[in-house]
């Protein structure tokens, strides 16, 4: 299996220099890292390539790195069944970026785009209809990015007297419970109640 | 222009005798019977004919995918039991199968065999509701009332094996959570003897019926080249004529010592898509009694969970050894660490093709975990498909389009 991914990632990367930044195999699965610009020019080689004929598109999805400058990975998986085979590309992107849409090339793009942005808020260049898909309407924020807390901003509930839906903002009556798990010998980052005193002590 | 208002040419529609007509849009959904869930469609009708078709999803967004960021692995298991919550072990197992490749461990043979028993099951539950419900959204009443007695009873062995009727939460990194008792299993096999009755019942029901043929044949008909452009995957391909099934292609588990046979349709339409469905369970039901024979052959016995950091030690070892006691603690409260790393594992759940992309960062909760819903670029191609029927036609597409919004919404 490894084999043949090899030798994909040898032929992808000798006929399309430009695109490829590099790729690995791991857990038998091939992973390319693409340039930005030349994310389309690539899809479409996989498309039509007789070698590659990764037709059908299997998922887009993002990273969100926030430490990183090329804050978030856009991830791409193709299936062949043709050739058996699986690809995954992997594009960084800043914040402030475009990525250029591939819905010339598999229309199923199409909502995977939208979600893309609407967890991640990164913009498609040349998406015919980019709009929020999965959370509600008139949302703000982008829900799946490190910085956006679990509990959102606001909360929904129904309004007997406005005899309407509103929007308001969280209140939680207890802390929202986030645990690090870390046993405190290794390397918690917190004081130990009670280790306050140790320190004046001295 | 319908108030007769002049319109660009200056003269009423009263005076030269012609009607301006204008498309009507519609709100199917959120509240619909044939929309399997909270779908809203917008449509715009030319007449009856559906000139365009909108999607608005979304109407049961949990977050799946953002709560699990801070859950560790296996509190997040159930999640996907909420998922496609019609079969649910089968995307379980799409999570289960992540993790161990990312962790490399290997599941012993009599877990494999339960896994594969108990996704079949699932397959048969999945395809029980939706054969009959689309029956129902076509206009016939007795399939779904014959077809959930059936599901009630599988969802019966769903509860003896794990405790639960639904949300299993069954399938474990390393293995299953529990073995299953003997007498679980012959009661499974008497089950999957009186079954093919009770599918021929459906079938001579609804096959050669005249109303469901000129409800489903020639409907929404998807070419091969269509379902790749879509992104289809499980019936909705095989429907087109294409033997694509990843229980074949990439085989995962123990499926590539299973004797089964890929149904394919002919035409892609909804008729074939029903057909495939039918032959599906049949098939399913031989992978089941294969199955069985192995849980019961010598090979088949043993452990049914890897023993190790991932899987809880035995209740009788808690009770002698201090290091497993700590052990089961630091499981259930700190979890397993997955190394880093990151992986894309599929399985053929009953509606298409269930993956998690799965970005381990070395600590116990997942960086990032993605669902792959098949449903989700069925639904897409709502508009494609759906685009010059009749208005009646889209419940029968959106019937074998097979979509649950647990999954779709995440």
């Amino acid at each position: 299996m490894s084999d043949a991914l090899n030798e994909l990632g040898t032929h992808i990367e000798t006929k399309r220099t430009d695109c490829v930044l590099g790729w690995s195999v791991a857990h038998d699965e091939l992973t390319v890292d693409v340039a930005l610009s030349n994310i389309v020019g690539l899809v479409e080689f996989l498309k039509s390539d007789q070698t590659c004929k990764f037709s059908t598109l299997v998922d887009i999805t993002a990273v969100d790195y926030p430490e990183r400058a090329k804050r978030f990975d856009v991830v791409y998986h193709f299936l062949s069944m043709y050739q058996n085979q699986r690809i995954r590309l992997r594009i960084a992107v800043r914040e402030e970026d475009m990525v250029p849409s591939i819905t010339e090339v598999h229309p199923s793009a199409n909502w995977f785009e939208r979600e893309v942005f609407d967890m991640y808020g990164i913009l498609f260049s040349g998406h015919p209809d980019l709009r929020r898909i999965l959370t509600d309407y008139g949302f703000r924020g982008y829900p799946l990015r490190k910085d956006f807390p679990t509990t959102g901003y606001t909360e929904v509930r129904y309004d007997e007297e406005q005899k309407r839906v509103v929007y308001e903002p969280v209140s939680l009556v207890q802390e929202y419970r986030q645990f690090d798990f870390m046993s405190p010998w290794e390397g918690a980052e917190y004081i130990l109640p009670g280790d306050e005193k140790q320190e004046e002590a001295k | 222009m319908m108030d007769g208002s002049t319109n660009a040419r200056g003269y009423e529609d009263a005076q030269t005798g012609e009607q301006q007509i204008r498309n009507f849009n519609i709100n199917f959904g959120p509240q619909h019977p044939a929309a399997h869930g909270v779908l809203r469609l917008v449509l715009e009708l030319d007449g009856e004919i559906v000139e365009r078709c909108d999607p608005h999803i979304g109407l049961l967004h949990r977050g799946t995918e953002k709560l699990m960021e801070s859950r560790t692995y296996l509190q997040n298991l159930p999640y996907f039991d909420r998922l496609d919550y019609v079969a649910p072990m089968n995307q379980e197992h799409a999570w289960c199968l992540a993790i161990e490749k990312l962790t490399g461990t290997e599941v012993p043979r009599r877990g494999s065999l339960i896994r594969v028993l108990y996704s079949e099951i699932g397959r048969i539950l999945n395809h029980l509701l939706n054969v009959t419900t689309q029956a129902m959204d076509v206009g016939a009443l007795t399939p779904p009332l014959w077809g959930f007695e059936e599901r009630e009873k599988l969802m019966v062995f769903y509860e003896r094996a794990c405790g639960a009727r639904l949300h299993a939460a069954y399938f474990r990194p390393g293995g299953v959570h529990q073995d299953l008792p003997p007498d679980l299993i012959d009661d499974i096999e008497t089950w999957a003897n009186e079954f093919p009755a009770v599918i021929d019942d459906i079938d001579g029901l609804l096959t050669e019926n005249r109303i469901f043929k000129q409800r489903n044949a020639d409907i929404g008909v998807v070419s091969e080249q269509e379902a790749l452009d879509w992104g289809f995957s499980g019936v909705m391909v095989r429907g087109s004529g294409m033997a694509w099934d990843l229980r074949r292609a990439q085989p995962y588990e123990c499926y590539d010592e299973f004797e089964f046979q890929i149904p394919v349709g002919k035409n892609g339409d909804c008729y074939d898509r029903y057909l495939c469905r039918m032959e599906e369970m049949r098939q399913s039901l031989h992978i089941i009694h294969q199955a069985i024979a192995k849980l019961r052959a010598p090979e088949g016995q043993g452990d049914v969970m890897t023993r190790g950091k991932l899987s809880p030690p035995t209740r009788g070892d808690m009770k002698t050894s201090m290091e497993s006691l700590i052990h089961h603690f630091k499981l259930y409260t700190e979890g397993f660490r997955v190394p880093e790393g990151e992986v894309y594992a599929a399985v053929e759940a009953p509606k298409g093709e269930f993956g998690v992309y799965l970005v381990a960062d070395g600590s116990n909760k997942p960086y990032r975990a993605k669902i792959r819903a098949p449903g989700y670029l069925h639904l897409q191609a709502m508009d494609h498909v759906a685009g010059g029927h009749q208005l009646a036609d889209v419940a029968a597409i959106i019937g074998t389009m097979d979509v649950v919004f647990g999954e779709i919404d995440r």
